[in-house]
């Protein structure tokens, strides 16, 4: 493609830096001394060691981490296995299937909440992080799925082939040549569940139950009651964890292309 | 065990399905029921302290029709479909940019993805920080005397609408960025050796054949924004709900689970319907691989 003229190269320096803009003043404001962003006070690590004071955000934030390790370790379980399914296997409903697996993704999340909601009222079951996390896996194993199905494009069977021919049973071709080969897909896969489950707050909302909650609930709440300071350090710690997920990811994917 | 070995590696299908069992099992047990559950409470009779009594009705689907509720699909429809056009807008234009910009191209696509990956709900926040009556936008607009005091940002469709482009604007620049990506240079040369000046080659041109990229970006703002919840809910308050919040209303204080059972499998057959009627208009068009 040609360069764009001038103007369309300046409106999207404009809009790039709107983008980022929100993102940057909550960051630099969470290192301000003063509440307003305006004024500058004086660099400060206050408001992030106040969070070390509040146990609700640790315990939170480590709910967070807990339900995002389980149920991304599940998800991508799942959603591996259904990837190699669809991709390597030649079976009848297959088109209809791979169809079905984008319903997930696009059922809005309000609806996946509230009906797992009515799911577990109805069983009788209590809600708290078990339920948050089954309802993590739930989303996230569609997205694992579509990630390494699309990574599995065109990774033919040869090796595998190859490797039965030499004898190699079914387990060990898998864990020696089909795993090493799919690792870079499935690591974006989870860490893409990571991150979701993680940030996570429509469906999260409908079914943490009174006594339990994740990082993204608690900023909610402290949100709702009005903005104060220290829910800019939580925000910057939040963005900080999944941005490193998310590079790591990337460098997976530019290593793999290249 | 070899035997069985054997007569896996003979039977794909067999091998197929057990692949696909424990994620499909999950998903039914987890994903599928639990809609159809939904299905079934919103016939059902609303309980006196929240949940249903048994009973057939269709009572919520016809309490949807009232007025009240019918303009807060028509705001939800509104505002999802502004949306869009916001974001094609902005959108259309970045994706041009990038797709032009040589050996820059993945690091801007990075930086505009990178928002995108982070929590909505930070981001969200992010925008209410910067709107409110304190925020930077006014008490920039304070400080250079452009207003005498500070503008009533948050809490308006307007904040609503840039909560949701905020959000939702990589979805559009990805997919019109990967089909202008694809075009053939030599398709706008030859046009150009034809006689066209710069704007008709655009717009007969490189247009046309972004429009893959265009549907697929608007169905990816298009039906999000339709069932958009927190952003309605800290950017609007109490005044821009939308479908989602009208939902989470009525199994809160609302306590009518029927009722925001239908409302929630309205908005759901209405994505659906969205999703439909894009896929099958512009079947030919979408890409087959939207990164």
């Amino acid at each position: 493609m040609r360069r764009p003229p001038w103007w369309v190269a300046g409106l999207t320096a404009v809009t790039l830096c709107l983008l980022h803009l929100p993102i940057a003043v909550l960051i630099a404001s969470s290192f301000n001394r003063s509440r307003f962003a305006m004024r500058w006070d004086g660099f400060t690590l206050d408001w992030y060691s106040r969070l070390l004071e509040r146990g609700d955000i640790l315990e939170a934030l480590r709910a967070s981490l807990v339900v995002a390790l389980v149920s991304t370790l599940l998800a991508t379980v799942f959603g591996t296995l259904i990837a190699l399914g669809l991709a390597r296997h030649a079976f009848p409903g297959r088109r209809i299937y791979q169809g079905l697996l984008y319903l997930p993704i696009v059922t809005p999340e309000i609806v996946v909440g509230i009906s797992l909601l009515v799911l577990f009222a109805t069983a009788g079951v209590t809600l708290g992080l078990g339920t948050i996390t089954i309802a993590h896996v739930a989303f996230n194993i569609s997205f694992v799925a579509v990630v390494v199905l699309a990574r599995l494009h065109g990774n033919g069977r040869d090796l595998e082939e190859a490797a039965m021919d030499l004898g190699a049973g079914p387990l060990t071709t898998f864990f020696r040549v089909t795993l090493p080969q799919i690792l870079p897909g499935v690591i974006a896969g989870a860490l893409l569940a990571f991150t979701m489950s993680f940030d996570d707050f429509v469906i999260t909302f409908f079914v943490a139950g009174v006594g339990s909650t994740t990082l993204p609930l608690l900023v909610y709440s402290m949100v709702r009651r009005g903005v104060e300071p220290t829910i800019n350090a939580i925000s910057t710690i939040i963005l900080a964890v999944t941005t490193i997920a998310i590079l790591i990811a990337y460098r997976l994917r530019e290593g793999e292309s290249s | 065990m070899r035997r069985a070995a054997r007569w896996l590696a003979a039977h794909d299908r067999v091998r197929a399905w057990g692949l696909l069992a424990p994620g499909t099992l999950w998903l039914l047990a987890f994903f599928v029921l639990p809609v159809a559950i939904m299905g079934a409470y919103s016939a059902m009779e609303r309980g006196l302290y929240g949940g249903v009594e048994p009973g057939f009705t269709l009572a919520s689907y016809a309490r949807f029709f009232d007025p009240l509720y019918l303009r807060i699909l028509g705001r939800t429809l509104w505002l999802a479909a502004l949306t869009t056009l916001l974001c094609v807008v902005i959108g259309y234009p970045v994706a041009y940019a990038i797709a032009g910009a040589g050996r820059w191209k993945h690091a801007l696509l990075f930086l505009v993805v990178l928002p995108f990956w982070t929590s909505f709900l930070v981001r969200t926040y992010a925008i209410m920080f910067l709107l409110r009556d304190s925020g930077l936008v006014n008490s920039a607009l304070l400080a250079l005397s452009l207003i005498d005091e500070p503008l009533t940002l948050l809490y308006t469709p307007g904040a609503v609408l840039a909560g949701l482009v905020y959000g939702y604007l990589p979805f559009m620049v990805l997919p019109v960025y990967a089909s202008l990506e694809k075009l053939d240079p030599a398709l706008l040369e030859a046009a150009e050796s034809l006689g066209a000046r710069p704007v008709a080659g655009f717009l007969r041109v490189t247009l046309p054949l972004s429009l893959p990229g265009l549907v697929a970006g608007s169905l990816l703002v298009f039906i999000p924004s339709l069932g958009a919840f927190l952003t309605p809910d800290l950017l609007g308050g109490a005044r821009q709900v939308m479908i989602g919040n009208l939902v989470q209303q009525q199994f809160g204080a609302g306590r009518d689970w029927p009722f925001g059972s239908a409302a929630s499998f309205i908005l759901m057959a209405l994505v659906l319907a969205v999703v439909y009627v894009f896929l099958h208009r512009g079947a030919g068009a979408l890409p087959e691989e939207v990164e």
